[in-house]
């Protein structure tokens, strides 16, 4: 570096005093368009408030209306956005260049709050399990700290302690995940991954049966989370290292090579394509991670059978919608211009996740692991949407992810439902018969199996043909033909358990399934009319999707 | 003194980093040996930051400081209160769920 250069660079951080008060202006807010994030945080705040000053007997109830009044002001929020024209005409950037408004944003946005509200109610349920000392139990240890069985946690059960902290993190992760497929820059796109990993792996950590394979799953999960956003965040330094800023939109024009404002050591640096790609590729495996695409997706069957089930399916619902919206955001505004190098490698992460979850999927004999390699497969499919690279590309994707967080929260409500003296039954060989003794559960499920099957008239049929057909369109036709083959697969293992349970003898010390209050019902039953309209009636919200498709950078 | 060499150095951390976390088996060393990656992206953060004549890039390291304390606080709580169930923090011996 040239000692001009040097010299200008020093006069970074050291310059005269009387100028700087007034040169540091206050960053310019625009609360308005970031109403549903900031409620939410905000109502997360307040929770761990309730946990210090409400009386223990009052804080489940004082928890449980706070949040979901919460998500609901929040979703309240984001449509009056999107019937303000915040989605499409009047599509900005706000917070300083941090956080995008626009109408991917808030369609993912309102899916989280929506996904998360019907998720919290089987947080708050409190009937399953029966009373222990008197005292109503949810799925959450009564003593997280505890150690499992120790006369600590006995008094803790006796004294009927629970877990409501569980609320206010989860209120922490939505607010995380608004803000994820929003980021509008690497350094928010890195915190907001953080704030919503963090209280995840703690909610995984706090079940109440089977703790030592809930910490255990909190434990993988953490190390290879915080593994996984290491590689982020080196990678995110490289990039900026390559376009000397973190800004999407700069990002890009650097990429594109029409930036006007060139200094000498961005003229060095952005000639140097292997900090981009490297930087890219790192940024990117950290995102994968999140979704759990092959080969980043060895912890997701261990945490998903480990964490308690309410947790689990508001994970796999909210977490994969927070990380492709991420991941649609940085292919589509920051990196059109390396098309050609993402595409193949997308390509190739695509057919392996679709064709490893599938066919692995088969083996599997515990029905939280089968619903895990289930997600993995799904990943898959949406990473062939991903890679259509087209606007159809961008609102297939939008819709499946809407039609899949549904159908997932619902099949992990169910299974919550059937239990046995150890609490849930998640064992295939439990639920042979279900069928016969609770019908409707069993009918319940089925559905939820064929829309993650893809039959027609649900709402993955819907999904699964908006995204192949964009990957065709956009030039993926072997990818297509690859995904329908492991669709094939796939509803192999999904058939197998409707047969499992129409079509074999319940065992006599089989399993019951527990009656559920209204909140596990309604998130049920959300989940099925929701699985049917956009099965039977996909337009509209296509439409709303398609509308919702343009990204501004 | 180029700034170009200290890259070379973060590469170098981030590395060893990475390898300790595959290969101990200990969950605090592996845990540490994320921490160590964390701080190579610092330097990278502050060595392109010098290059670049930018501040983002520090700006960046004291957010990433942050979120490595926060990290510690999540990753303690749940390491400790794995050790003190099974009483041991081996990554090899958490495996219930192996098929």
């Amino acid at each position: 570096m040239s000692a001009s250069a040097a010299v200008a660079v020093h006069s970074l951080w050291t310059t005269a005093a009387e100028p700087a008060a007034d040169r540091i202006g206050a960053p310019a807010i625009e609360y308005a368009q970031l109403a549903p994030t900031l409620i939410v945080v905000g109502a997360a705040v307040v929770g761990v408030l309730l946990e210090a000053f409400v009386p223990r007997r009052a804080r489940y109830h004082a928890q449980v209306f706070l949040t979901v009044v919460a998500l609901a002001a929040a979703f309240a929020a984001v449509v009056a956005l999107a019937a303000g024209g915040h989605a499409t005409t009047k599509a900005g950037i706000v917070a300083m260049g941090a956080i995008a408004v626009d109408g991917p944003a808030l369609f993912l946005q309102g899916t989280i709050l929506l996904t998360s509200m019907v998720a919290v109610f089987t947080f708050a349920e409190r009937r399953l399990d029966p009373a222990h000392h008197g005292h109503r139990v949810d799925s959450f240890a009564a003593e997280a700290a505890a150690v499992p069985g120790s006369d600590q946690e006995k008094a803790a059960v006796k004294a009927g302690f629970t877990t409501t902290e569980v609320f206010p993190l989860v209120l922490f992760a939505v607010g995380g995940m608004l803000v994820f497929p929003a980021a509008n820059d690497l350094l928010t796109l890195f915190i907001a991954l953080e704030v919503f990993s963090l209280p995840l792996y703690l909610l995984c950590a706090v079940a109440r049966r089977k703790r030592l394979m809930s910490q255990e799953a909190a434990v993988k999960y953490f190390l290879l989370g915080a593994f996984s956003s290491a590689f982020l965040l080196f990678g995110v330094a490289l990039m900026y290292g390559f376009a000397g800023s973190v800004s999407y939109a700069r990002i890009a024009d650097v990429v594109d090579g029409s930036v006007a404002d060139i200094t000498p050591a961005l003229a060095g640096t952005m000639g140097n394509d292997v900090l981009l790609l490297i930087g890219f590729a790192m940024v990117l495996m950290g995102l994968l991670f999140k979704v759990g695409a092959v080969p980043f997706h060895m912890w997701t069957p261990d945490v998903y059978q480990g964490a308690p089930t309410p947790v689990t399916g508001f994970m796999a619902a909210a977490t994969k919608v927070a990380a492709f919206g991420a991941m649609l955001r940085l292919l589509y505004v920051v990196l059109p211009g390396l098309r050609w190098d993402w595409r193949p490698v997308m390509w190739g992460v695509a057919i392996v996740t679709m064709l490893a979850g599938a066919i692995v999927a088969i083996t599997q004999t515990d029905i939280k692991r089968l619903l895990a390699y289930s997600s993995i497969a799904h990943a898959g499919f949406i990473l062939a949407g991903v890679i259509a690279a087209t606007p159809d590309g961008v609102s297939s994707v939008l819709f499946y992810l809407g039609a899949y967080s549904f159908v997932t929260v619902g099949a992990f409500a169910v299974v919550t439902l059937v239990r046995d003296a150890g609490g849930e039954a998640t064992h295939l060989s439990q639920w042979a018969g279900l069928g016969r003794r609770s019908p409707l559960v069993a009918a319940v499920f089925a559905v939820f199996l064929l829309a993650f099957a893809g039959i027609p008239l649900t709402s993955g049929f819907s999904g699964k043909f908006a995204v192949f057909k964009a990957a065709a369109e956009g030039g993926a036709g072997t990818l297509v033909v690859i995904g329908v083959l492991s669709s094939a697969i796939a509803a192999f293992f999904y058939i197998r358990v409707i047969v499992l349970m129409f079509f074999s003898e319940p065992k006599p010390e089989g399993p019951t399934v527990a009656v559920p209050s209204p909140l596990t019902m309604t998130t049920i039953a959300v989940g099925v009319a929701v699985t049917l309209a956009l099965g039977v009636a996909p337009q509209y919200f296509l439409d709303l999707a398609g509308q919702a498709g343009v990204f501004v950078r | 003194m180029n700034p170009v060499n200290y890259l070379y150095l973060a590469s170098l951390l981030f590395t060893i980093g990475a390898a300790g976390v595959l290969i101990r088996r200990n969950a605090i060393v592996v845990f540490m040996c994320v921490e160590l990656m964390l701080n190579a992206c610092n330097l990278a953060l502050v060595a392109f930051s010098r290059m670049h004549g930018n501040l983002d890039g520090q700006i960046i390291a004291f957010f990433t400081m942050v979120v490595a304390a926060a990290e510690v606080v999540v990753g303690l709580a749940i390491i400790v209160s794995l050790f003190r169930s099974r009483h041991s923090a081996s990554v090899d011996d958490a495996s219930l769920m192996k098929l």
